[in-house]
């Protein structure tokens, strides 16, 4: 056996491990062996993060074709041009996040092992979260060069704004994600479901970040209700999560 | 059909009758808006009743999470069903009247924003409904209800933000209507209500009725299936 491959059959244990052997509760090794896995297989594949960004860049593309801004006119349009890219793109990194899981009846390992459902359901919400993260730094150089965007506000708020409008987005789409699984044509069901409950949200990232962009009023009431509705979304995922995995 | 029902049915018709009476006859022409106005008996009495009916269906929802049963399950999907007309009774009627007295079909102000967003989330909890497979639909559809509850605040208060234009609401809005007006609105509510009730009662009539049918054909198929 190769060096390589005595290493992949050690990290596979350690996965093993990790989620079969160990069942204590509220243990984090769940939720850590989850989230090692899934970056590893990203890493190895690029599929999620790939296919993520090429979507973005040619969501902004046409957009640009179909708006044809100038200078002043894209700092009025650019937050709601680069959160609707984000959220497109964001759907196929969720789309992936549990199909993969259900190869080799992995979801239904988890069903049956004592690990806590909540564990599973958090590492995936990370896993999302920093696939999109990238992808939001990768983009957003691309858009402000595209677009010829200078900001005239507080510009330091915007990577708040991200984190927030993020978290909103995965924690919401990986619970969806999860739901749609059960339906049939899941890949379309999902925007069908997330769409709506996000709206509210999106409102925020996009009002938030024109508002920066442009400098005219003060962010603090988006900013707020985004950090309101992080907490409100997340308590309702963690606590529906453990049903909805377990529904038959 | 069974006498109650039948005397159910006939006293919702006698009262949509007297609801259109007071609507048409008894109440006043608007002094400024005119008959268009008129329209305000329906579309007001039928925006409470889906309301009340997605209220209900939260509450038949979280039911249903807590204590397994049939009974909540059929009550959630034949409210979100029948508050889905009632509120597609309110974004038609909306437009026909804001057209004549805002010269506007329609604008994204608050009320009118948050109406057809809860609208677009009780349609997708239905497509969620047809698009599920086998017995974890009604688990999936209530959690999707949680959500859609809670979104709600979230939903009224970003739109909120915006500058309103819609007439501030007939209740602790700080309006005055004339008593007559205020009877219309009543009894319509009062028959809109009636009407949505037997339509509920219908709807889950059916729907107890296509759990029955599934359920033997299952049985059928499995006994079929077992070694004699």
């Amino acid at each position: 056996m190769s060096t390589a491959a005595m290493q992949e059959s050690q990290k596979s244990e350690d996965f093993e491990k990790a989620v079969v052997q160990t069942p204590a509760r509220g243990e984090p090794k769940v939720l850590w062996a989850t989230l090692a896995k899934d970056l590893r297989l990203e890493w190895r594949s690029k599929d999620a993060i790939n296919s993520m960004i090429f979507f973005a860049l040619l969501v902004v593309v046409v957009f640009s074709f179909a708006f044809d801004p100038n200078g002043q006119e894209s700092r009025q349009i650019a937050g709601g041009l680069i959160w609707v890219a984000f959220l497109f793109a964001a759907v196929v990194a969720l789309n992936q996040t549990w199909a993969r899981e259900l190869r080799n009846q992995v979801l239904d390992a988890y069903r049956v092992s004592t690990a806590a459902a909540n564990d599973l359901f958090l590492a995936k919400v990370l896993g999302n979260f920093l696939f999109v993260t990238v992808l939001e730094l990768v983009m957003t150089p691309i858009f402000v060069v595209f677009y010829n965007l200078r900001v005239l506000g507080a510009w330091y708020l915007l990577p708040v704004i991200g984190v927030l409008g993020t978290w909103a987005l995965v924690v919401n789409g990986t619970f969806f994600a999860a739901i749609s699984l059960r339906t049939r044509s899941r890949e379309v069901m999902l925007p069908l479901i997330l769409f709506p409950i996000s709206i509210p949200a999106l409102m925020g990232m996009v009002e938030a970040t024109k508002i920066i962009l442009t400098g005219e009023s003060s962010v603090k009431f988006w900013i707020v209700l985004l950090a309101v509705y992080d907490l409100v979304f997340t308590i309702v995922c963690l606590s529906l999560f453990e049903t909805v995995l377990n529904a038959e | 059909m069974k006498t109650p029902v039948l005397i159910a049915v006939v006293l919702t018709f006698a009262l949509l009758a007297f609801g259109l009476y007071q609507a048409f006859v008894v109440a006043p022409t608007e002094q400024t808006m005119g008959d268009v106005q008129r329209i305000f008996y329906y579309h007001v009495p039928s925006a409470w009743t889906a309301f009340l009916l997605f209220f209900v269906n939260f509450f038949a929802s979280i039911w249903y999470l807590f204590r397994r049963g049939s009974v909540s399950d059929a009550i959630a999907v034949t409210t979100a069903e029948v508050g889905v007309v009632f509120c597609t009774i309110v974004l038609i009627t909306g437009p026909i009247w804001a057209r004549p007295v805002w010269g506007i079909w329609w604008t994204w102000d608050a009320r009118l924003t948050s109406t057809l967003l809860l609208w677009l989330i009780y349609i997708s909890y239905l497509i969620l409904r047809r698009f599920s497979t086998g017995g974890q639909t009604p688990v999936l559809a209530a959690a999707l209800a949680v959500f859609g509850f809670a979104d709600v605040p979230f939903v009224y208060l970003s739109i909120r933000y915006f500058r309103t234009q819609h007439p501030q609401p007939v209740i602790g809005g700080g309006g005055s209507l004339h008593p007559a007006m205020w009877h219309a609105v009543l009894w319509n509510w009062l028959a809109f209500s009636a009407l949505a009730a037997l339509l509920c009662w219908f709807r889950y009539q059916l729907e107890r009725k296509q759990k029955d049918v599934e359920e033997t054909i299952a049985l059928e198929s499995m006994l079929e299936g077992s070694p004699r």
